[in-house]
């Protein structure tokens, strides 16, 4: 009988922890590019911390803020800052969007190793790749057609380039779409006029990167903002982080967290001072 | 009728019309998803615009890039499976004897049970470097490439279907021919082809439904570039390569997203209207040999 009321009992204490652990819930949703980072970070929390479910979705970094503002979403990833009209939006529904810098890219110009060119200007970027500039010879190169590859136009790393390098152009026509970063380093390596734009996490020794007005695309430069081509990405919450959406925010800064964010080929902020 | 009877007859109907229920079920997707979109864009700039910038801000839904890209692939690949697709069901059928009859078919027929994506491979790692070569190109992933390879899929297409053509022409027509003195050249150009000729329009129309249609080829072969082409050697970006390659990313029931059914609708419509014509010329081809409708 005392057997039977104890295991009864640890029953409704089972139960009960359960159903308390269950409403434990995290939702994440925004921006594609950092969906690897926020897929493999909720991952690695869920396994250490159990009783809590992440859920990760990645829409685009305006639907993340979309779902912020809706109340939809905890914590809404984001590739680039949010907007004014946006923060406006929020606030007439009462929600206060607040950013925490998680993470930063940088986005490699790539050429063919038989190019000899080594650096471009801003300007020059911006030319090859809205159509301006079609030939090698006019950025000193020996003269050949150029062949511009990008990602295709849903894609966060085309966002975020498109933003960075063209402000405001569209991308030449015919630039050779290619569906994921992978295949834009191939087709990179295997052609000799081709140049291309990949996240940091994809240089490889089969094609050449440039420095771009001089600077070199590596970790150190990104951090000090140096190269041009680099940006933070946030994570938003309403208001200050609390709660749940705090302890994993404070996962993704902690040492173990930026870990995460390296091993996906993005680049680690600079260690707490 | 016995009860077991009436079993297997209800049994076979409802199987018979599950493919009724599948073409509803997804043209009606079609339908829902793909319409909104035209009341963003509007159905002409849809179809003639000329810029596909679907994430730009803001974002410009022209398809003409894409349908000429879907056009001028299909219409290369036609120019190279239809003479050695025909040429092949002619040989097969006029020429070789029974033993190399019992090894071309077979061999056909196996060209086109390779997978899609294997062709595609193929062609991205083999053929458009050696066009690139060739025909001393910046990039060898170009439409003339998707041609040739959407070319080679085809041929088992089009031949089987024009073999068959070819042997329901009825014996009496031959006899016929020679009885009059013509030679076997003659029978065959002036007699055999003539009567067998819907079935063989037959053969190229399938053939182009079939190339329109394909996707992991052109998305892997052709370049991707969303331009219209100024030449067979352009990188294109055909409409399946577009759906596949841009669908993942969408925003589900955004613009982008219906703008994409909408290209699917528009698929669909080429594909239907290509083998309503394939029915309706084999349809004129079975009255015309004086065979049933």
């Amino acid at each position: 009988m005392k057997l039977l009321k104890g295991l009864a009992l640890t029953a409704v204490l089972l139960a009960l922890c359960g159903t308390a652990n269950a409403d434990k819930k995290l939702l994440i949703d925004g921006s594609s590019t950092m969906l690897p980072i926020a897929q493999a970070l909720a991952e690695k929390y869920m396994d250490k911390t159990p009783g809590i479910t992440i859920s990760v979705k990645g829409g685009g970094s305006g639907i993340g803020v979309a779902s912020l503002q809706d109340s939809t979403c905890d914590i809404a990833d984001s590739s680039r800052p949010i907007k004014g009209s946006e923060i406006a939006i929020a606030l007439t529904k009462g929600v206060d969007p607040k950013a925490t810098v998680v993470a930063l890219d940088g986005i490699a110009i790539i050429v063919n190793k038989a190019n000899g060119i080594t650096n471009l200007t801003k300007k020059q970027v911006r030319g090859i790749f809205n159509g301006s500039i079609s030939n090698w010879s006019q950025v000193g190169g020996t003269p050949g057609k150029i062949l511009a590859i990008s990602r295709d136009t849903s894609s966060g790393t085309y966002e975020a380039f498109i933003a960075l390098a063209l402000e405001g152009d569209k991308i030449r026509p015919d630039a050779m779409l290619q569906a994921a970063s992978q295949a834009v380093a191939t087709t990179v390596a295997n052609t000799p006029g081709a140049i291309g734009y990949v996240g940091i996490g994809y240089i490889s020794d089969t094609t050449k990167v440039l420095t771009v007005n001089g600077a070199e695309c590596k970790k150190e430069n990104v951090l000090n903002n140096s190269y041009p081509y680099s940006r933070p990405l946030f994570m938003y919450t309403n208001g200050k982080p609390q709660g749940d959406a705090k302890v994993f925010i404070d996962y993704v800064l902690s040492a173990e967290g930026q870990a995460v964010v390296e091993e996906q080929g993005f680049v680690a902020l600079k260690k707490k001072q | 009728m016995k009860i077991s009877e009436k079993i297997y007859k209800n049994v076979f109907m409802v199987v018979a019309f599950s493919s009724l229920i599948f073409l509803t079920g997804i043209v009606l997707v079609l339908f829902i998803e793909g319409l909104p979109a035209f009341s963003v864009t509007g159905i002409l700039s849809f179809i003639f615009g000329k810029s596909w910038y679907p994430t730009s801000t803001p974002p410009e839904f022209g398809i003409m890039p894409l349908i000429s890209a879907s056009f001028v692939v299909s219409v290369g690949a036609m120019l190279f499976a239809i003479p050695v697709g025909i040429g092949s069901a002619l040989y097969i059928h006029e020429i070789a004897g029974e033993k190399q009859k019992m090894f071309l078919k077979p061999i056909i027929e196996l060209l086109g049970a390779i997978p899609s994506i294997i062709f595609g491979f193929f062609g991205m790692v083999i053929v458009a470097p050696l066009v690139q070569k060739v025909f001393n190109l910046s990039t060898g992933q170009c439409a003339f490439t998707g041609a040739l390879i959407l070319g080679v899929m085809a041929i088992p297409v089009v031949c089987s279907i024009a073999e068959d053509a070819l042997s329901v022409v009825p014996k009496s027509f031959r006899e016929a021919s020679f009885a009059l003195g013509a030679n076997r050249w003659q029978t065959l150009l002036k007699v055999i082809i003539p009567a067998a000729g819907s079935g063989i329009s037959t053969a190229i129309v399938l053939g182009i439904s079939r190339v329109m249609g394909e996707t992991m080829t052109v998305l892997l072969v052709t370049g991707g570039a969303a331009q219209i082409p100024n030449s067979i050697f352009s990188p294109v970006r055909p409409m399946t390569s577009t759906i596949a390659a841009e669908m993942g990313e969408a925003a589900v029931g955004g613009v982008h997203f219906h703008a994409l059914f909408a290209i699917g609708l528009v698929l669909f419509m080429i594909t239907l209207v290509l083998n309503m014509i394939a029915e309706y010329i084999g349809r004129k081809y079975r009255v015309k040999l004086g065979l049933d409708v």
